[in-house]
């Protein structure tokens, strides 16, 4: 393994860059031309071009040798050029989503969703596509440090093993763990390990995105750990509590699909779902609601307990009634939608929230008869007792800790700054601390281990519903890091030290011995462990009582900040993932930062503007922050994204956006009220990447009511004002061969991200970084725009992924001056990178604009390392050279190749998959051939809600889209 | 004032501005020439770390090009077979020759013989050799007669021009798939009404737009 690629993300730093623009505006002009101004280069280049015509002439000039290195002995299987395919998981904050991922080589270059895995069901999120690059990141930790110098494993096992003894730990009086929610069946027994060894240890579940409190509120309710599992399919009405279950408050994706299966609407005759959000910031969530509210999130419990009574769930109190008529018109129409459609409705509370909302929101689904129906309740493994965070904290602070182990969990950087935990783990004796990179809590700890990559280690993991799946290694680990298993093995007494000798006899212990053998082998495969899924449980009848008691309204307190967990970054673990940092926000289009979101009334009364940066202040410590102005947001709330601001992180992730936990709180890990609010005068400019493309009035976006559309089933076309159109070019016949096609589904989209990020994956899709961006100059294929629209007080938002159209007149193709982009007899608009000279004519007389160009050499200086990921099927472009969406032509190659070696058979319909349709959650992107009548896609144009961009201009786009539809209440129009 | 220029520059400075239009012209057409595929890649013959015969393997003893090439029938690359191929004929046959010393520490150390690579196309283009096999384009098309070949060399340019020669008029260079690796085959018949029978039968349509060869 050649040591640390100093160049790998040489490029990215500088784009990402901290010296910022002057770097940039060098960056503006072509190296060779700022060399060109001094002389004596300049005479040195022209001898050199001398020089190299006078070899020209010479055969001696033949291209350089290049050799071939196969195998000594390969795997059998292993074909070179061949793609194999292996099952595993990602776990997120305790929750896995089942992956497939592909490999080339042994290397692992993309990642998609297990059809058979309860937690992906084939799709999975922005951030599992993306984590395939944080395998390569080259900032990652590559050896063992002991008080940050240099150290190794051998060195680490030999004192791990003499700390580990009940010699030196007695009971474990001193001893203390610290990690993420357990979700790994393996881990957990590992731990009941230590637990017995060291019966007085304490273990700590830390997480710096709260999700903690939703099994809090199941135990509130029903007095039993239980694990809620929703079915939004199953719901007609959905109330959504504070909770963005589309977006950054679920850990899996699995909401999408079940919500959009019902957003779908094929006929005028089909029902649809109606969903009402209550929020304080605009999710994706709120902009797939009918209806939705915004509040601050202090006040939902308020609302809840309100929407409570008015349900007659909990006994009717007079003096609760709050806001103004609007809102009590809403809750009125709330309950009684819910009322009407009892044992069909669902009420799901998001983990922001305090326990007692999440038992009100138990205590409501059981009052409208949901249980059993849109909501079930599991039994969980059972679980040690656990002992809080802040337990840690003060058992530290009266010296009661001596060795402290921290399993995968940065809190020197993630925990409030309250806690002032940094300056804590000085006073462990023994701290030890595993994590992928050399982070905050590295640098504070006396012992670092490296860990390992997911896809390069063994392990399992657990879905939302307890079913199990294990994770195996896809390659050896490149930088030969640990698991939480080895590291934990020390602790458990055990023999084995190797996470696939401590997975293996896990499993094997649980089947029967003759099986053993095949059902290791099966879940290898297969990606999941059979009969694992938690067991059904009988929640029995919510103590009413308790919920009521707790569930206490506090009067709220000047504006309040809430926190949420970033689509890119997560809470910070994602920050070093360049992919990542330049997807959009979903709903703010931030790349590259955080930002204080507030809403247009609130900057109007504070004075503030976009990029201005004001200082929240809480408890003597202090934020300051740029503020983003945001349509929707609650007025009295203000929303940052956690996952910023890390100070010791890697090239791409340093120094981008502030800290959050500066000004969180322990207590209340959502959101904090009390913060007072001070203008500076600094500002810092941000990346957004949604500003230029508005609808400049033309209907791009067509969105009817249901009701509308019952009316008028071809409503989308009344905005067609055109018959008849001809080309004034000659016209390309598309009657040879399949003929490609899209469609896309605007009423299943919640533009969540995903298409976009593995689009970047599957088609080597470079990154520019922050200031590239802000000049417009992203290079994404797939780009998601969203719309604002209606009242700017109270607005919706539309989602709309925009690739390239592959327009059968194609407006790209007749402005090329060397034919570089071309119509391929099956209806793609080809581009054949070598032939482009980079006029970019195509680009400006492209109208949907989708068309990218390498301004510069953005994969120069990739290390060995770093070109691992790229996928060997697409070609790597260089600098001048324009881009965009194949529709995945390697995809379709591959097939038509494939189908032509198995005798020429015709391609099936869904066989191939373009990468964005694969992952999407929602199924929104079909993908297929016009031509065969009995193809999705092509049923899916016969649609009344199917219409075109731009149509008038007669270009004819093969990606068609479909009318967005709502589905509000009479009464709430 | 005695002229600075005599009668007879006129006619130095003609034939300067000539000489150097030449220059200029051959050295373009030299350029092109050499670096032409025809005159610059054809004729490539590498010295290989062995000194494997082809003309051995393949002619005298008849071997089958899948015996070592298997990856040619499933995936886009032919692939150069790993040394354990190598060693599993030659654990017994010429064990101890010295020509295959280097074959035998490779197979022990486990590591790799650095075989000089003869045919290369250019990274954004993706040619695909199981696509070819399964329409029954032999390898004699592109690879020549390696079967009478000590050492082995590139015989055709592998320039677009010719791929497209090709793609354009495919029948004359189609044969059933089971004769692909037979390098010495031919019709009892006109190839070029056989191939187009084949071509037609499987509905075989070679791509001539750009992205069946550049993604």
């Amino acid at each position: 393994m050649t040591p640390s690629g100093q160049n790998y993300w040489r490029s990215l730093d500088e784009l990402a860059g901290s010296p910022g623009f002057r770097n940039w505006v060098e960056r503006e002009f072509p190296r060779l031309a700022s060399e060109l101004q001094s002389k004596s280069t300049r005479r040195k280049l022209l001898q050199l071009m001398a020089a190299s015509f006078g070899l020209a002439g010479l055969t001696a000039c033949r291209r350089p040798e290049e050799k071939i290195l196969p195998a000594s002995r390969t795997a059998e299987y292993r074909i070179p050029g061949k793609p194999v395919h292996y099952a595993t998981s990602m776990n997120l904050g305790g929750c896995a989503t089942g992956l497939i991922v592909e490999t080339h080589e042994g290397r692992p270059t993309k990642i998609e969703g297990n059809p058979l895995h309860p937690g992906s069901l084939g799709a999975c999120s922005a951030l599992a596509q993306a984590s395939v690059l944080g395998l390569y990141d080259p900032d990652r930790s590559r050896f063992p440090r002991k008080r940050g110098k240099r150290s190794s494993w051998a060195d680490y096992a030999a004192f791990a093993e003499e700390l580990f003894t009940p010699a030196r730990q007695g009971r474990g009086e001193k001893l203390w763990f610290l990690s993420e929610p357990l979700s790994s069946p393996s881990l957990e027994a590992l731990r009941a390990d230590v637990l017995r060894r060291f019966p007085a240890a304490r273990w700590v579940e830390f997480e710096s995105v709260p999700f903690a409190a939703v099994n809090r509120g199941a135990e509130l309710a029903f007095g039993q750990p239980l694990e809620a599992v929703f079915d939004f399919a199953r719901a007609d009405i959905i109330l959504s509590l504070d909770c963005d279950f589309l977006g950054h408050d679920w850990r899996d994706v699995i909401p999408i699909r079940q919500f959009s299966e019902r957003r779908r609407v094929d006929s005028p005759a089909s029902k649809m779902n109606r969903l009402y959000s209550v929020e304080s910031l605009f999710t994706l969530t709120g902009a797939a609601a009918d209806h939705r509210l915004a509040l601050p999130s202090s006040q939902v419990l308020g609302f809840a307990r309100e929407l409570a009574e008015e349900l007659g769930a909990l006994p009717r109190k007079a003096e609760t009634k709050a806001g103004g008529a609007g809102r009590q018109r809403w809750l009125s129409v709330v309950a009684r939608d819910l009322r009407e459609h009892t044992g069909a409705c669902l009420v799901v509370a998001g983990p922001r929230q305090p326990a007692p909302v999440h038992a009100l929101a138990h205590v409501l689904n059981a009052r409208l008869g949901n249980v059993g129906r849109t909501v079930a309740y599991l039994r969980p493994s059972s679980r040690p007792a656990l002992a809080g965070f802040d337990e840690l904290c003060q058992a530290i602070q009266s010296n009661a800790v001596e060795t402290l182990v921290m399993l995968g969990v940065n809190p020197v950087y993630a925990a409030p700054a309250e806690a002032g935990f940094g300056d804590l783990l000085a006073k462990v004796a023994h701290s030890i601390h595993l994590g992928a990179e050399f982070d905050e809590t590295a640098d504070a700890s006396a012992w670092h281990v490296n860990e390992a990559h997911y896809l390069e280690s063994w392990g399992d993991t657990r879905a939302y519903d307890g079913t199990a799946a294990l994770q195996q290694p896809m390659i050896q680990p490149l930088f030969d890091g640990k698991t939480a298993a080895e590291v934990l093995s020390f602790a458990g007494g055990q023999s084995e030290r190797r996470s696939y000798d401590i997975l293996r006899k896990h499993w094997l212990a649980q089947w029967p011995q003759t099986e053993g053998e095949s059902r290791w082998r099966k879940a290898l495969h297969d990606g999941v462990v059979e009969g694992t899924r938690y067991p059904l449980a009988a929640p029995g009848v919510p103590d009413v009582k308790r919920v009521d008691a707790t569930a206490r309204v506090a009067g709220t307190q000047g504006v309040e900040v809430t926190f949420f967990a970033d689509s890119s970054s997560f809470d910070g673990r994602f920050a070093n993932n360049g992919w990542l940092q330049e997807t959009p926000d979903p709903m703010t289009k931030l790349t590259w930062d955080n930002a204080a979101l507030v809403s247009p009334a609130k900057a109007q009364s504070l004075g503030v503007r976009d990029g201005d940066i004001i200082a929240l202040t809480r408890g003597g410590n202090s934020l300051e922050i740029p503020v983003l102005i945001v349509p929707g947001q609650a007025d009295e709330s203000i929303a940052i994204a956690l996952g910023y601001g890390r100070r010791q992180c890697g090239r791409v992730g340093r120094g981008v956006g502030q800290n959050a936990n500066l000004i969180r709180s322990l207590v209340t890990p959502g959101f904090v009220s009390g913060v007072t609010i001070s203008k500076t005068v600094r500002k810092r400019p941000l990346a957004t990447t949604q500003e230029h493309h508005s609808m400049e009035g033309r209907p791009l976006i067509r969105e009817a009511t249901l009701e509308e559309y019952r009316r008028d089933p071809k409503f989308a076309h009344k905005a067609d004002h055109y018959k008849d159109l001809f080309s004034l070019h000659k016209e390309h016949s598309y009657e040879e061969g399949p003929q490609w096609g899209m469609a896309i589904d605007l009423s299943a989209c919640v533009g969540c991200n995903a298409c976009v990020v593995a689009c970047q994956a599957e088609n080597n899709v470079p990154i520019v970084g922050r200031e590239q961006v802000r000049r417009g100059r992203e290079m994404h294929w797939i780009r998601v725009d969203r719309y604002y629209s209606g009242d700017p007080e109270a607005p919706r938002a539309v989602m709309q992924p925009v690739a390239c159209q592959h327009c059968e007149n194609a407006p790209c193709e007749t402005v090329c001056p060397v034919a570089a982009t071309t119509h391929s007899p099956e209806g793609l608009n080809d581009m054949a990178y070598n032939r482009c000279v980079g006029t970019r004519y195509c680009a400006n007389n492209c109208p949907y604009k989708v068309r990218r160009f390498n301004f510069f050499d953005l994969n120069k200086g990739v290390d060995e390392i770093g070109k691992m990921v790229f996928n060997p099927d697409v070609t790597v472009r260089m600098r001048g050279v324009m881009e965009k969406c194949t529709y995945c032509v390697q995809r379709i190659q591959e097939k038509k190749i494939q189908a032509r070696a198995e005798g020429g058979r015709p391609l099936k319909d869904g066989e191939i998959l373009t990468a964005c349709q694969q992952t999407c959650p929602a199924s929104a992107i079909v993908f297929g051939d016009l031509k065969d009548p009995n193809s999705k896609v092509a049923q899916l144009k016969q649609k009344d809600r199917n219409y075109v961009m731009l149509g008038e201009i007669n270009i004819r786009p093969r990606t068609s889209y479909l009318a967005r539809l709502r589905n509000p209440h009479p009464e709430l129009g | 004032m005695p002229q600075i220029f005599g009668k007879s520059s006129d006619k130095i400075l003609k034939s300067v501005i000539a000489g150097i239009t030449l220059l200029v012209a051959a050295a373009v057409l030299a350029l092109a020439y050499y670096t032409h595929p025809d005159v610059a890649d054809t004729g490539y013959a590498p010295i290989q770390p062995v000194a494997y015969s082809h003309k051995l393997h393949a002619g005298d003893l008849a071997m089958d090009c899948y015996y070592c090439h298997f990856a040619a029938e499933q995936s886009a690359h032919a692939a150069i077979p790993s040394t354990a191929v190598c060693m599993n004929c030659h654990a017994s046959v010429k064990a101890d020759s010295p020509r295959l010393a280097l074959v035998r520490q490779s197979y022990d150390a486990g590591q790799s013989i650095p075989w000089v690579r003869v045919h290369r196309l250019p990274d954004y283009v993706y040619f695909n050799h199981q696509a070819h096999v399964a329409s029954g384009v032999s390898c004699v098309s592109c690879h020549g007669r390696v079967d009478q070949m000590e050492v082995v060399k590139q015989v055709e340019p592998l320039s677009m021009a010719w791929c497209l020669d090709c793609h354009r008029n495919p029948d004359a260079r189609l044969r059933p798939p089971e004769f692909v690796t037979r390098l010495s085959w031919r019709p009892d018949e006109d190839a070029a009404a056989l191939g187009r029978q084949l071509r037609e039968a499987a509905g075989i349509n070679p791509p001539v737009h750009c992205s069946g060869c550049h993604r």
